[in-house]
């Protein structure tokens, strides 16, 4: 659906609905496992109203064998809510409470095909009340060390919460700073107001004032947790990101092929019913998303066609 | 099954005739209506009809109060960034919880410059309290800035009263009624409103194009300053075509204004009473004594707007939302939240907006569907009880989830 119906469609679509995967949307549309599990011995309840999501999940496990022999969910929420829900109780069945804890919430993304980076917070739902209900079956008390709030870097879907804490815990002072630490910024770049913003704000409260100026203070002391990689690894891991998506676009009647990468800019081929077709850029925006996400750096997609010309 | 689209508050469909009025302005009328060749006279004669037809519409005494924009918002812009620079000493602004981000985030930004932002609170209904209005109105205020017609609960405003009380202290007063312009029947000359904003494309025009109105005498600061377009009060090429087809739209929407309030009201009205009376636990937000013709907001409780709209669009129905989790944000709408809805309710708001093009047929297709949308979803909240098919008793201490 997302590649290539009638321009009809596209007109009424509401535009969120076109970063839903077909499984997103399979989900929500044919929920698996609703409503409350009979006799459940797990509970976990998490959520929170104002955010408008809140999900119930409901367990039975085998004393014995700690085994999760059925799992229900009731979810108050918007689609992708319902649809990780929706999935997380069907990976989660037949696992022991010990294999299902070490379900993380890309875990739950991925098997949607991904999410939106607006609605990454659902699938991290998932996993909280995976861990609520599981604590609930073990005797413990689950807590939760968890705040969200508004997204502002959308390339690389990190909210507020998170840049305030990363500026408090390493004293941070410029916008380069918060790149380094959190990622956030290091894309497209529209959030660097927010960012600055945050910045602002916090360091008024620490006693200092915001220098736009400044050279980045902190260095980057961690090492990356990867040695960097080669040019052939990295376009080794590009071409698999796209790999994984091509059954998607297959099933579209399309196809997508890794041409050339250059710097950051990554020039495939559309086929099929993707090639020309209005959507075509809707697709590219998508994989761009997604090979972003992957490889944790800014990249750009663009259509073969335009090689020489983008050259020049 | 033909699409049903209910969301004319986000934008309408171009009328036929407004395209054919600006087709010619793309090929061989093509002239700058700035030159003094004769390839100009056309445009320029055309410009100057389409600024007649908007002074009609909504009751300019002068077709030189018609500014030319390049949207509502451009417009909101230009007329609080201009009252503001006009006046350096006064160096605060009045405006409502409920005004279009086009207002809101603006006012925001100004408030991180060091001016002070009164944002008037309503009631549960959403309106206004008078009293508490006249109270802020003093000579440090620059501006007051009022939405004629709300767009989510379509209340209106009494914004002509409220800019008598400005006028009388002084005070320069300014509304955003891209929502209300071709609605609602309005006759400027006789108000005291200085400066209003539309937007083309609310109104069966193209995407686009908007006016700045601004009342002669009224002391103005141009947001860009370059050629003599407008008088030079916005500098910047026409944008002929759209131009010509706003004046289009405008002229037809003022032979349809009393259609808009009987036919199209009468849709309106048959399709929330439909729904009030088949959905449980639904009730409309807003002002119903006193709103716009076209526009419905419901809320549906227990369930979110976003899975309800996926449902709908699924059904080939378009309306839109005020659940946050349409606009990325987490809360829901601030219009909502000013109108202190419940949370259990303001996620599940849907706005159904109908135009001169809906018919009753789109009605009844929509009332076939959306019991059935809010029962199925209902299935799957954990306020709402399967067994019973109610919500849960004392539903927020029943579920209560271990983070808010």
């Amino acid at each position: 659906m997302i590649f290539g119906e009638g321009i009809e469609q596209t007109i009424i679509e509401d535009l969120k609905m076109w970063d839903y995967s077909e499984k997103v949307k399979d989900h929500f549309f044919n929920p698996k496992n609703a409503g409350a599990v009979e006799n459940a011995n797990a509970i976990g309840e998490v959520g929170s109203i104002s955010c408008g999501d809140a999900l119930r999940l409901t367990l039975r496990v085998n004393d014995d064998s700690e085994i999760i022999e059925e799992a229900g969910f009731q979810t108050f929420g918007c689609g992708s809510a319902i649809a990780s829900s929706s999935v997380l109780t069907e990976i989660i069945k037949g696992m022991t409470v010990d294999e299902a804890l070490t379900v993380s919430n890309q875990d739950i993304a991925a098997e949607l095909d991904g999410l939106p980076p607006e609605k990454m917070h659902c699938s991290v739902m998932g996993r909280e009340a995976l861990q609520a209900a599981i604590a609930n079956f073990r005797g413990e008390v689950w807590k939760d060390d968890h705040e969200e709030g508004a997204l502002i870097c959308k390339c690389f879907a990190i909210d507020e919460p998170m840049i305030e804490e990363m500026i408090w815990a390493n004293k941070l002072g410029t916008v380069e700073d918060v790149t380094n630490f959190t990622k956030a910024g290091g894309g497209c770049a529209a959030c660097h107001e927010d960012i600055e913003g945050i910045l602002e704000r916090v360091l008024k409260e620490r006693g200092e004032s915001f220098d736009p100026s400044a050279e980045a203070t902190v260095k980057v002391t961690e090492e990356p947790k990867k040695a960097p990689l080669t040019n052939l690894q990295r376009i080794k891991r590009i071409e698999m990101v796209l790999e994984a998506l091509r059954p998607q676009l297959m099933a579209d009647g399309g196809d997508v092929e890794l041409v050339e990468v250059e710097g950051n800019t990554v020039y495939v081929n559309m086929t099929g019913a993707c090639s020309g077709c209005q959507m075509a850029a809707m697709t590219i925006a998508g994989i761009q998303q997604r090979l972003m996400e992957e490889m944790g750096e800014f990249l750009k997609v663009v259509p073969a066609s335009q090689m020489a010309t983008a050259g020049a | 099954m033909t699409d049903i689209y209910l969301d004319n508050n986000a934008t309408t469909k171009v009328d036929p005739l407004a395209i054919n009025a600006m087709m010619p302005f793309f090929s061989e009328q093509y002239g700058n209506p700035s030159s003094i060749h004769k390839f100009a006279d056309g445009v320029a004669k055309a410009i100057k009809t389409a600024r007649k037809q908007v002074q009609d519409l909504i009751g300019a005494e002068h077709d030189s109060e018609i500014i030319f924009t390049s949207c509502g918002t451009e417009s909101d812009s230009t007329a609080i960034l201009s009252a503001l620079k006009a006046q350096p000493n006064r160096k605060e602004i009045i405006t409502t919880a409920v005004e279009h981000p086009a207002i809101l985030n603006l006012c925001e930004y100004l408030e991180k410059d060091g001016y002070t932002i009164h944002r008037m609170p309503v009631d549960k209904v959403g309106r206004l309290n008078l009293e508490a209005y006249k109270n802020m109105l003093s000579d440090q205020v620059a501006i007051v800035s009022v939405m004629w017609a709300n767009n989510e609960t379509g209340n209106i405003f009494p914004v002509e009263q409220m800019a008598e009380m400005a006028h009388e202290a002084g005070i320069m007063f300014h509304t955003d009624a891209v929502q209300a312009v071709g609605k609602i029947a309005m006759n400027l000359k006789q108000t005291k409103i200085d400066m209003l904003s539309l937007s083309g494309h609310k109104l069966h025009a193209p995407k686009g194009i908007g006016v700045l109105y601004l009342r002669r005498g009224t002391r103005y600061r141009p947001l860009l300053r370059g050629g003599h377009q407008e008088r030079g009060r916005r500098a910047g090429t026409e944008n002929t075509a759209s131009i010509v087809a706003l004046g289009k739209a405008c002229e037809l929407a003022q032979e349809h204004i009393e259609y808009e309030n009987t036919q199209v009201k009468a849709l309106r009205d048959r399709l929330e009473r439909g729904i009030i009376e088949q959905v449980p636990h639904s009730f409309i937000t807003g002002d119903i004594n006193n709103r716009l013709p076209n526009t419905t907001d419901i809320a549906f409780e227990y369930i979110e707007g976003e899975a309800i709209l996926m449902l709908l669009n699924k059904a080939g129905i378009a309306a839109s939302s005020g659940s946050a989790c349409t606009s990325g944000s987490l809360e829901p709408s601030h219009v909502m939240r000013a109108m202190d809805i419940p949370y259990t309710a303001a996620h599940g708001t849907i706005r159904f907006s109908f135009s001169r093009f809906n018919k009753m047929s789109e009605v009844d297709e929509v009332l076939k569907v959306m019991p059935q949308i809010a029962a199925t979803l209902r299935k799957l909240s954990p306020y709402w009880d399967s067994l019973t098919n109610e919500p849960v008793a004392d539903p927020e201490k029943a579920f209560a989830p271990t983070y808010a």
